[in-house]
């Protein structure tokens, strides 16, 4: 049970156990904020190594906000930040002195929008690699061709490496981000509405891609489409008005939310 | 509603169009009357002469060598200091300290500078490289010209930058680039057709500048590339010779406004290329 602060009517929340040893990442008592406005208010939750976690809620409800977080993104704007807990693997990533960009080669990101960068398939993929890691022509070949055949693209785009990432379709250019942000190997994924933006079959591409990576990273995934939450996550939180009402198994969440609240929005009464 | 306001409404519609359709004219007109006597007045005058000869004393054969020479070291000297600092700092104001208080200080600062009579500019320069040192040059021509590009420079870099989408930046920062790293590889190349366009337009606006060179670059009879002495050039030149009373010296002028003119016109035909090449890749 969650308390929220005085003044605000009291609802009841659902945070359900999990195994403490299988935690990626553990948000404890996490407050977010855009200047004076609080847009998250005390989550608390766990992420499952290499499982996927799927974040649900309507609009303005600080799931973005709270994905945002997880690799610091807000911290390249002055004016919002985040009191509270984020330790991955035993460290906080919220204390001062963590080294942003290796925490973001670490915990890697794919938007709403697509966002090849203005070079070659092979550049994109290829660029966050060479930032890290000294490869040769051919050991980077390999990494390139393994990451675009994780995002399921390789096949469609095998030949045409020197090719401008902007020249692919929309849905291709979101699986090129994905296999962008594979390529670095990071632990933990996040995808903020990644097929938010795509037509039907590239969303199934991508969800299909979503499942395989879960082999070996850690997902997390805020999406809008509470089918494809089902779909993809073995976890869900629901979140609503900056706090996390209910977290658990998806089956569970799914089937038989904790709340009232859960309960309302996933059969369509609100949202 | 009544059928009088309706026609009412349609006359002044019309009327508007057609205002502005004349008023549009007009200004084409203009134009196209100084194009024309540019051409008329300048195309007799050009010849080899021109670019291989430097100016002449009244009545005797010559050209525009030394000019035409002295223009070019200038404005490439001015554009490479021009580019160098406009760019840095509109990338400051775009990514960095635009939103702080300085950062507003700067941008209005530049903002005055972007609209400074290119007199005072001269006179500045004249002030601080000019006395000082005993001489007139070349070198402080560049700087008089670059001082004027740099506020162009600098604020179609900061509106290029912001233009680019802020999820390129994020998408960038989140691979676990700097945001260095992510300016200079990512946003600079994404928005290159506009640096360039701005660049362009910076040089545009220098080719022409004669005030500032007045008190700077001053002038020179014999061909020279060296810029620590005065140094010829095409503005200068013409505003001479167009004040002369020798006919010789103004045919000159004439051709070298028309070289100047055609310069810039065909810098402003690649930059609109350049900027449809990026919109279509």
């Amino acid at each position: 049970m969650n308390t929220l602060s005085p003044g605000v009517e009291e609802f009841e929340t659902s945070i359900a156990e999990v195994d403490r040893a299988a935690v990626k990442v553990d948000v404890k008592n996490l407050d977010f904020f855009y200047g004076k406005s609080r847009a998250l208010k005390g989550v608390t939750i766990p992420f499952a190594r290499n499982k996927a976690t799927a974040l649900i809620g309507p609009s303005g409800c600080g799931k973005s906000t709270l994905l945002r977080t997880l690799n610091r993104m807000y911290a390249l704007y002055p004016g919002q930040r985040a009191e509270g807990e984020i330790v991955l693997d035993g460290e906080n990533i919220l204390a001062s002195g963590v080294d942003l960009a290796k925490l973001r080669a670490r915990v890697g990101m794919v938007f709403q929008k697509p966002t090849p960068f203005p070079m070659s398939i092979y550049d994109n993929v290829a660029f966050g690699v060479r930032l890290y890691e000294n490869l040769s022509k051919a050991d980077m070949d390999a990494r390139v061709e393994e990451a675009l055949t994780r995002a399921a693209l390789w096949t469609e785009v095998k030949d045409n490496l020197k090719g401008s990432g902007l020249g692919l379709s929309g849905g291709q250019q979101q699986r090129l981000c994905v296999a962008r942000g594979v390529a670095v190997r990071p632990e933990v994924l996040l995808l903020d509405e990644p097929t938010s933006a795509l037509d039907p079959i590239s969303s199934a591409k991508l969800e299909e891609t979503v499942t395989q990576l879960k082999a070996d990273h850690t997902i997390i995934i805020v999406t809008h489409n509470l089918g494809q939450a089902a779909r993809v996550s073995d976890y869900t939180g629901f979140m609503y008005l900056g706090e996390l009402v209910e977290f658990g198994a998806t089956d569970e969440v799914f089937t038989r939310p904790a709340t009232r609240r859960t309960s309302d929005y996933i059969t369509g009464r609100f949202g | 509603m009544s059928a009088g306001k309706l026609v009412r409404r349609r006359v002044g519609d019309l009327a508007f169009k057609a205002f502005c359709w004349v008023v549009t004219a007009l200004a084409l007109v203009a134009l196209a009357a100084i194009l024309w006597s540019l051409l008329a007045q300048g195309f007799g005058g050009l010849n080899l002469e021109v670019f291989t000869k430097s100016t002449p004393a009244p009545g005797s054969p010559g050209g525009l060598a030394n000019a035409i020479a002295g223009s070019i070291m200038m404005c490439v000297l001015a554009m490479v200091m021009a580019v160098t600092i406009g760019v840095l700092a509109g990338t400051w104001l775009a990514e960095y300290g635009g939103r702080s208080k300085y950062g507003a200080v700067v941008r209005f600062l530049n903002d005055v500078l972007l609209s400074a009579p290119s007199i005072l500019v001269g006179l500045f320069v004249y002030e601080i490289l000019v006395f000082p040192f005993h001489g007139f040059s070349g070198f402080a021509g560049s700087v008089a010209l670059a001082l004027l590009a740099v506020p162009v420079i600098t604020r179609t870099t900061e509106d290029v930058l912001l233009l680019q989408a802020s999820t390129l930046r994020e998408a960038g920062v989140a691979l676990g680039a700097p945001l260095s790293y992510v300016i200079r590889l990512i946003l600079w190349r994404s928005a290159r057709a506009g640096l360039l366009t701005g660049a362009l337009l910076a040089f545009a606006r220098i080719s022409g500048e004669t005030a500032p060179l007045l008190f700077t670059a001053l002038n020179n009879q014999f061909f020279s590339l060296d810029l620590r002495h005065p140094t010829a050039n095409l503005p200068v030149v013409i505003f001479n010779f167009a004040l002369s009373a020798y006919d010789d010296w103004r045919k000159l002028a004439w051709a070298g406004a028309l070289l100047i003119a055609a310069t810039v016109l065909a810098v402003t035909i690649v930059a609109r290329i350049v900027a449809q090449e990026q919109k279509r890749s």
